[in-house]
């Protein structure tokens, strides 16, 4: 099988560690050659982080470079455009539709873009664009978008449902697994 | 057993099962998390010191003790840590030593883009690259063994992304090794002249037998396809290269990066027609080629510059390029920012509003630079903050003390700060120092240091005062300030830089990402006090922005910290 690209990009502190890890062990346990790579130190403090995740029979780089992503998923819209250029062409961009100032825009030095997502989808790229923020409120606490995030993924890759539940209690801590397990069908059941 | 392990957690594993009984580190991006990973073994001692020369001597002490050890830094802190590296090339080891050195080609996390193979050459001590974690596992194992065949330190380079990169790992047990006995060798162990002459000639030797094995070492490999193009690469670069060529170019996959071999190079290249070497920062390896009379590709074709990978290989070598789409506007930059409530804000907001020169330091609070705060004149490595602003004021004279800051945190003061400030006390400057006790190592992600009153296990171990030093050095004003208080702490600035004596401030309050801060509600703005005068986001807080003239604060970053309130005359800001 070719490899196959996914990055998770977002801004420090929304949790993409975790989201990584439940996409690799996923990946892991169908039997894949799997690499992630994440992003440790500087960027993790509210800068724009980025974690490639890539699978395949052999994988042999951890990073996805521009036109490579086979998925790209997006916890702010903002993030989503930066990224862009790192799809592959006919890819799928899943994105929250959260959006976070960065400092050059709070200090006024820059414009947050309008209209982000539609701007997207004038390019012809595949958009589902999904209020995380709020499912995961629903859920119990705003700090389970990435896991909503994974809910709405989990229908764009073939494995069933069954796996994905092995990999959240793989990955999280038993005393947060059922708020996950629920921000996780939210997600799933989304759009 | 599979396991999906990131490079520094597969190199702890390593330890663990080579029998390490010791690790000593100082944390640096990349290196961390392999001595927190090891630190999760019980059989093996682990600790954080207060530096990297600090924790190199206590794996050579350990390894003359006659246990295998281990200590772990980044590129920098190699630089630290020199100093006790280029003797232990000479004494040698007793059981195992290993140095995992940490490199950060394209500065993710980092101040400079040093080559750490230099140190590895000019102190000629051995050392090898893993490209991916399971390699991690094995190279850390055979560094042990390697260490006490060939008595010496063997150094493990890694680089951001093979150790923060996660692929899968076999699994197996711990070898335990025995101390081995311990016996007064002071010809090998005392470096005064005369021994340190005989032992010159011996490290010359190893260098010679280490590069005897390396042409056949099985950590050096080749993998021949097409031999149209050949590539000799080490670490990630073997990755990139391989991902962008495959089957369509031949492989040199170095694993012995320090000393280097010459036969199966020259081998190599007499089997492809045209050789490129891809190495990621200096032209090491390339060099080494061209000195044996070899005709590769290297810096000509690669740059000295950050990081390597696929696309460039394929675009430099296959002259391919990708298609895109791109988004149709400029997308502005997100630059790390300090944290909501983060307590280094109010300080730096009233560093920034008194206009003083600040000298800094390198910690989260070096994000005290950046917009809006700006309130930063220099930053260059760990300690000079303090040391720096004494030269700068022994330059400057009177009026500069009375103008100017040293700012440094709490671990990188145990680390390096505390001789600059013995300077400040003993060659009397008036500098006023600032020392920003989070209680915690922020920057590298939370590390306990000799100031937290917890060891790296998390169990309580002694704390130094802060304020009992500074004064035991010498210096007899010292005040502590609470950063959330920002006229109080503004008020004391003033009056410590008009003494005319040596002060420092500690500014205290933890980290507000440390999990037993209690944080209060998110605070909000009611509009109908607001005029959007956005006096508040002079701060430079990511939980605050202006939509539609009105200021909003996000629920969602918000910590309650209130230090907002202090900004705005109106009251706009309420619980
Ligand atoms: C010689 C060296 N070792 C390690 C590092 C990595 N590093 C950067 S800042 C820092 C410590 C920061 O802690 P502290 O001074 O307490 O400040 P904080 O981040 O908590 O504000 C470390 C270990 C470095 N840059 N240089």
């Amino acid at each position: 099988m070719e490899t196959k690209s996914i990055m998770i990009v977002g801004v420090g502190g929304q949790g993409s560690l975790l989201a990584s890890r439940i996409i690799g062990n996923v990946l892991l346990s169908q039997g894949f050659e799997v690499k992630v790579s994440e992003v440790h130190g500087m960027s993790q403090r509210g800068g724009s982080v980025v974690t490639y995740v890539k699978y395949g029979d052999e994988v042999s780089s951890p990073v996805i470079v521009k036109g490579e992503a086979d998925i790209i998923i997006s916890f702010e819209q903002l993030e989503a455009a930066r990224w862009l250029p790192f799809l592959k062409k006919g890819g799928h961009l899943v994105t929250s539709t959260q959006k976070i100032d960065p400092m050059p825009v709070i200090n006024g030095a820059a414009v947050y873009p309008d209209d982000i997502i539609e701007k997207i989808k004038a390019q012809g790229v595949d958009v589902i664009a999904v209020d995380a923020l709020t499912l995961a409120e629903q859920a119990g606490t705003a700090k389970a978008s990435n896991v909503v995030l994974m809910g709405v993924v989990s229908k764009k890759m073939q494995f069933e449902e069954s796996v994905w539940q092995a990999a959240l209690e793989q990955c999280v801590p038993a005393k947060f697994l059922e708020l996950n397990k629920k921000a996780f069908a939210l997600g799933r059941a989304a759009e | 057993m599979k396991k999906l392990m990131l490079g520094n957690e597969a190199f702890a594993r390593g330890l663990y099962e080579a029998g390490c009984r010791i690790a000593s580190s100082y944390p640096g991006t990349p290196s961390t998390e392999i001595t927190e990973e090891v630190a999760k073994y019980d059989e093996v001692y682990a600790e954080w010191a207060p530096n990297e020369k600090v924790a190199m001597e206590v794996a050579l002490g350990a390894s003359i003790a006659g246990a295998r050890s281990f200590c772990a830094m980044k590129h920098v802190g190699l630089n630290v840590a020199a100093d006790p590296l280029y003797t232990a090339g000479y004494t040698g080891v007793t059981a195992g030593m290993v140095i995992a050195v940490a490199d950060d080609p394209g500065m993710h996390s980092s101040q400079n883009e040093q080559d750490s193979r230099h140190h590895a050459i000019a102190s000629k001590v051995m050392m090898i690259e893993p490209s991916d974690s399971a390699e991690c596992k094995e190279f850390a194992k055979a560094a042990f063994d390697l260490s006490e065949k060939f008595d010496t330190p063997v150094i493990v380079r890694m680089s951001t992304r093979v150790a923060h990169s996660q692929s899968a790992v076999e699994l197996c047990e711990r070898e335990e090794k025995e101390l081995i006995p311990y016996t007064k060798n002071a010809q090998k162990f005392v470096m005064m002249p005369g021994n340190a002459i005989r032992r010159h000639p011996e490290v010359e030797q190893r260098l010679v037998d280490i590069r005897e094995y390396a042409e056949t070492s099985p950590l050096n490999r080749v993998e021949y396809n097409d031999t149209k193009i050949g590539v000799i690469a080490a670490g990630i670069s073997y990755q990139y290269a391989r991902e962008a060529l495959g089957n369509k170019a031949s492989y040199l996959k170095l694993g012995i990066v320090n000393p280097l071999p010459v036969e199966i190079i020259k081998d190599f290249c007499s089997k492809c027609e045209t050789v490129y070497v891809i190495e990621q920062l200096d032209d090491i390896i390339e060099t080494h080629c061209k000195k044996i009379g070899l005709n590769v590709h290297g810096k000509d074709t690669f740059s000295l510059l950050g990081e390597i990978s696929q696309s460039i290989v394929r675009e430099k070598i296959l002259g391919e390029t990708a298609e895109f789409a791109e988004f149709p506007e400029s997308v502005p930059v997100r630059p790390p920012v300090m944290c909501a409530g983060c307590p280094h804000r109010g300080l730096f907001y009233c560093l920034s509003k008194l206009g003083v020169t600040v000298s800094g330091d390198i910690g989260c609070y070096t994000l005290g630079a950046t917009a809006p705060l700006c309130a930063m004149d220099t930053t260059i490595c760990m300690g000079a903050s303090i040391s720096g602003l004494h030269g700068f004021n022994k330059a400057r004279g009177a009026e500069s003390e009375k103008k100017s800051v040293a700012v440094i945190g709490d671990s990188t003061f145990m680390h390096s700060g505390m001789t600059g400030l013995v300077n400040i006390a003993y060659n009397a400057s008036n500098t006023t120092v600032i020392i920003l006790d989070n209680s915690i190592t922020g920057m590298t992600g939370h590390q306990q240091n000799p100031t937290t009153g917890k060891n790296l296990k998390g169990d309580p171990a002694a704390a130094v005062n802060l304020e009992e030093l500074c004064k035991a050095i010498g210096i007899k004003s010292v005040r502590v300030v609470d950063p959330y208080h920002m006229a109080e702490t503004e008020a004391v600035i003033k009056e410590e830089l008009a003494k005319d004596e040596p002060s420092v401030i500690i500014s205290r309050r933890p980290c507000a990402l440390l999990k037993y801060v209690k944080h209060n509600p998110p605070l909000r703005c009611d509009h109908d006090k607001c005029v959007g005068c956005k006096q508040c986001l002079k701060i430079g807080c990511p939980a605050i922005s202006v939509h539609d003239k009105k200021m909003t604060i996000d629920h969602t970053q918000c910590v309650g910290c209130g230090i907002c309130t202090e900004m705005c005359k109106l009251g706009a800001i309420v619980k």
